[in-house]
């Protein structure tokens, strides 16, 4: 009975190391595989061990860190004006993940960033918690509060303010807005909240960042665009030399006669004239004897039909190609495919302010580590040059009579000039749909400088047809957004 | 036999027997480090998890003492010359056990479930009932022999046990598995952990009596003798029972389980290959065919194949699936080679049955690599150490009970710890010693017990021969 006896025994030995040759696969071949597994709960479990890092503005938190009152993450993201600044942020959930900011810079905020590794490793041989570092802004304060307050006084918009000479981002707002705090732990209200802001479940979209997302026909102020292209290629050097513009205007190509809003002094205006009074005639027929080759070329030195990366990522603004004349004369007067999202709008103010120069526009100012170490900094950089600085000028003269004399009257402040530009969008099959209401502008202060330039648009399903305008619903936005940058500024 | 004695012939082992040391010293040495490493473990859990030793430490290390203490004498007094290794082996993955029940008691996440129990004090109760089984064990006990009387009656025993789960009113379905029964006002009892001894008896009487009729009653054909069809009978008997608690239990490895130690113990008796050929064909047959159409178990092997899938399934919260597969393969990934440390790992995450059928990955998280190795060769040197039992044994019943016994606990680790691993698919069955449960507790001591009475009587010294009182008057004539 032996033999069989040992037989047995080799053979549960076999088991035996089955099993253990199983475990060492598992947890030595794929160990590291399996830890590092999105899917694995505890690579969230850690992530959620320490008080995240925060996102600064103006050198104080808007983030912030609490212990969660129950499950197995440790501590949960809050927010301070969390609807105000998620345009910024976005959000950090332990259910829903993370975007924009606290995506982009998640291994700063986390403390896993390879830059702390070192810091790492010295907290973890000292018995310290690992700490996550701090994400600072070039965000205002006031600028962001004064356009989030303005829009939610007015409804559903979005504003984008840029520093011109650097390309700072000054104010990022979108309306309505979500508070990130409601979503961030893992709870069921959690769910709820998130369910609540999904889009199929709220028509108002509040989780999107219309700032950067979302593209809207610019209407009449991309006839800033327009009448750059004019200088810049030399069809109308001097801004008031008069255009051989008919009124009524018909398209070529077409019996459609293109028609002003109002009663203004169209006929054969100036450009200047023209952008006072916003003439649709005279920058369509620029826009189409510039052609559609050449409007495009200027559409994308301003940034046009390039994604931007703040580092939070903006969509593309477009301007098409392959158009019939009448076609481009719709674009350049802002309709028609012709679409634009604040930010980018906010860059053609910028770029015109700061002397055709236009500043890649970013909202990082650095990164820095837990004991406050920078560990990165963004240097301002030029992204174009869509006009020469004589031509600016002339530009800065046009939009400033706008705002002085034409439709942009609301945005005038005292002691500092301000160049703008209304627009009115129309939109939906036959326009059958309430217009947006457009303001682009920027301020210069005596010594000559631009402390900033912004873009507003107002989605306003509540007010009448004949209302909106440029002028009425955005550029009073616009105007306390300047101020609250020139109020810190002093 | 023959490894112990020094003389050619079979019968003269108690010549060899003579002056072997009862190794009770050994055994108590070895206990004291049993005792002394769960109870390390045990400050370590309550420093990581609160950062205070536990105030339970020192009752707890009195306590597991005591009950290895008391133990220890019994088995020095009723079966001194028995196995020096077994009872410290067992009473570290006890003690062991004990306390990852206990750290698995102090996760939130486990505590928030509504199925949650207190699982320490009671593991630490089923302890002591199993010690106080295995004391009985050795104390009634006194010749493993007797056992072989009662051969007829343990099959019957087995039946009703493994059919008892299936009674209306006293089954539970827990799960998929109908292997609990209820008692009421005692909990829920699993019938098919004392099953395996009962039936491990069974064989060894049946298979005694009938070994010679089984091994040369056959024909030859093809290398291989063939049994003939009448001695087929048993063996498809038992084939039968383990498909029909695979598809009236749906419990793939308790079928596996008995279907494998009938079929050890019958090659160990007969000395025929061929009978594994048979055991092997039958159960592919048997577990392809009820596989292919039980869904419970063909959930089991797609869960096996891929359990991110399986784990998706359950998220999307689609009934009937369950993400413990995965979560214990992540449970196992993250501890890597030296684990996380003692209550630092997030094995919870298993949720239902992380303390019992899934305590492996517990270990595997927080021990590691290191300390799933060497939970395995524990597991391996207990199921030698029964070999060895079986190898020393001097009667053939009681060589069957030994390697039944021993084989099942080996095939029941390797199942378990296989299924846990996801080297094998999932079944619902328990990690000896080391899981939370007190049938598994008691009938696993039990069956220690019973594998330290046969080394005891198989390492036993003969008594010294009689005086012969013919000796006087025979004359021996030498040439």
């Amino acid at each position: 009975m032996n033999k069989p006896l040992r037989r047995i025994a080799i053979f549960c030995g076999l088991l035996m190391l089955t099993l253990l040759i199983r475990d060492n696969w598992l947890q030595y071949v794929r160990a590291d595989e399996l830890a590092s597994d999105t899917d694995n709960r505890r690579v969230a479990i850690e992530r959620y061990a320490t008080p995240r890092g925060d996102i600064i503005v103006d050198g104080k938190a808007i983030t912030g860190s609490k212990k969660a009152e129950r499950g197995d993450f440790e501590y949960v993201r809050t927010y301070k004006d969390g609807p105000m600044w998620a345009p910024v942020t976005g959000y950090a959930s332990q259910a829903f993940g993370t975007n924009q900011l606290e995506n982009l810079e998640d291994g700063i905020l986390t403390g896993n960033d390879d830059r702390l590794f070192f810091r790492n490793t010295l907290d973890m041989l000292t018995g310290e918690k690992k700490e996550g570092g701090n994400v600072v802004t070039t965000l205002n304060a006031a600028a962001q509060k004064a356009a989030y307050e303005g829009l939610k006084e007015r409804g559903k918009g979005a504003v984008a303010a840029i520093e011109p000479s650097t390309g700072k981002i000054l104010a990022l707002a979108s309306y309505p807005s979500y508070d990130p705090s409601t979503i961030a732990g893992y709870s069921d209200d959690d769910q709820k909240a998130w369910n609540k802001l999904q889009k199929k479940n709220n028509p108002n979209d509040p989780m999107l960042n219309r700032a950067l997302r979302e593209t809207y026909p610019p209407g009449s102020t991309f006839k800033v665009v327009t009448a750059a292209a004019a200088l810049e290629y030399g069809k109308y050097p001097d801004p008031d030399e008069p255009t051989d513009t008919p009124l009524p205007w018909t398209m070529p190509g077409t019996t459609t006669p293109l028609k002003n809003d109002g009663n203004h002094p169209c006929k054969n205006a100036t450009l200047r004239v023209a952008l006072q009074w916003s003439c649709n005639t005279v920058f369509g027929k620029v826009g189409s004897e510039i052609g559609n080759d050449k409007m495009l070329e200027k559409a994308k030195d301003f940034g046009f039909t390039t994604e931007q990366f703040t580092p939070v990522r903006a969509n593309a603004s477009v301007f098409s190609e392959d158009m019939a004349p009448s076609e481009v004369a719709l674009s350049s007067i802002g309709q028609f495919n012709t679409a634009a999202t604040p930010l980018q709008m906010a860059m053609v103010a910028s770029a015109v302010a700061n002397d055709g120069s236009l500043m890649k526009p970013y909202m990082v100012d650095k990164l820095q580590a837990p004991n406050l170490d920078t560990l990165e900094q963004t240097d301002p950089e030029e992204l174009s040059r869509p006009l020469s600085e004589e031509n600016a000028q002339k530009l800065q003269s046009m939009m400033e009579t706008v705002v002085e004399e034409g439709t942009g009257s609301t945005a005038k402040i005292d002691g500092v000039k301000v160049g703008g530009k209304t627009g009115t969008a129309q939109h939906g099959v036959d326009n059958s749909e309430k217009p947006y209401a457009w303001f682009i502008s920027y301020a210069k202060l005596s010594d000559g400088s631009s402390p900033v330039a912004v873009a507003v648009v107002v989605e306003d399903e509540e007010a009448d047809r004949g209302d909106i305008s440029g002028g009425g619903l955005a550029a009073p936005i616009a105007k306390s957004v300047m101020e609250a940058v020139i109020g810190n500024r002093k | 036999m023959s490894s112990t004695t020094n003389t050619p012939t079979h019968h003269t082992s108690t010549i060899g027997s003579i002056g072997t040391p009862s190794r009770r010293n050994t055994e108590l040495a070895l206990l004291v480090f049993a005792v002394v490493i769960p109870v390390f473990a045990y400050a370590n859990v309550g420093l990581a998890i609160n950062g205070q030793v536990p105030s339970g430490l020192l009752s707890y290390g009195l306590g597991l003492g005591l009950l290895a203490g008391i133990a220890h004498l019994v088995v020095r007094k009723f079966a001194p010359y028995a196995d020096p290794l077994l009872l410290p082996l067992a009473t570290l993955l006890n003690g062991l056990g004990l306390v990852a029940i206990w750290r698995l008691d102090q996760s939130k996440l486990l505590q928030s479930l509504p199925t949650f129990v207190t699982a320490a004090p009671r593991q630490l109760l089923y302890t002591a009932l199993g010690i106080a089984l295995f004391i009985g064990v050795l104390i009634f006990l006194k010749d493993h022999r007797v056992l072989q009387r009662y051969t007829y009656i343990s099959m019957f025993v087995a039946l009703v046990l493994l059919i008892l789960p299936l009674v209306p009113g006293l089954g539970t379905d827990v799960f998929g598995a109908k292997i609990w029964i209820k008692i009421p006002g005692l909990g829920t009892l699993q019938p098919g952990e004392f099953a395996k001894i009962v039936l491990a008896v069974f064989f060894a009487g049946y298979l005694m009596v009938k070994r010679d009729a089984l091994a040369l009653a056959s024909r030859r054909f093809m290398g291989l003798y063939l049994p003939r069809g009448r001695d087929l009978g048993p063996i498809v008997v038992v084939w039968a029972i383990s498909i029909l608690i695979l598809v009236f239990e749906t419990d793939l490895g308790t079928s596996l389980l008995f279907f494998g130690m009938f079929v050890i113990m019958l090659y160990v008796a007969t000395e025929r290959t061929s009978w594994i050929v048979f055991g092997l064909l039958m159960s592919a047959v048997g577990a392809v065919g009820v596989a292919s159409f039980e869904p419970h178990i063909q959930q089991r092997v797609d869960a096996w194949l891929d359990p991110m899938r399986e784990y998706m399934l359950s998220r999307q919260g689609v009934v009937g699936h369950s993400e413990q597969a995965m979560q214990a393969l992540w449970a196992f990934g993250s501890g890597g080679t030296l684990g996380t440390g003692w209550g630092q790992g997030h094995s919870e995450l298993i949720r239902f049955a992380a303390n019992s059928d899934f305590i492996l990955a517990t270990f595997g998280e927080e021990l590691g690599l290191a300390g799933v190795m060497a939970i395995l060769l524990i597991y391996g040197l207990i199921v030698e150490r029964g070999v060895r039992t079986a190898l020393a044994a001097r009667d053939p019943f009681g060589k069957l009970l030994a390697i039944g016994l021993s084989g099942a606990f080996a095939l029941q680790v390797f199942v378990v710890a296989g299924g846990v691993m996801g080297l094998i698919p999932l079944t619902g069955m328990t990690m000896p010693f080391l899981a939370y449960g007190g049938s598994s507790v008691l009938a696993n001591w039990a069956l220690i017990g019973i594998l330290l009475r046969i080394s005891d009587t198989a390492r036993r010294p003969a008594p010294s021969p009689a005086p012969n009182p013919d000796a006087e008057m025979t004359q021996v004539v030498r040439p």
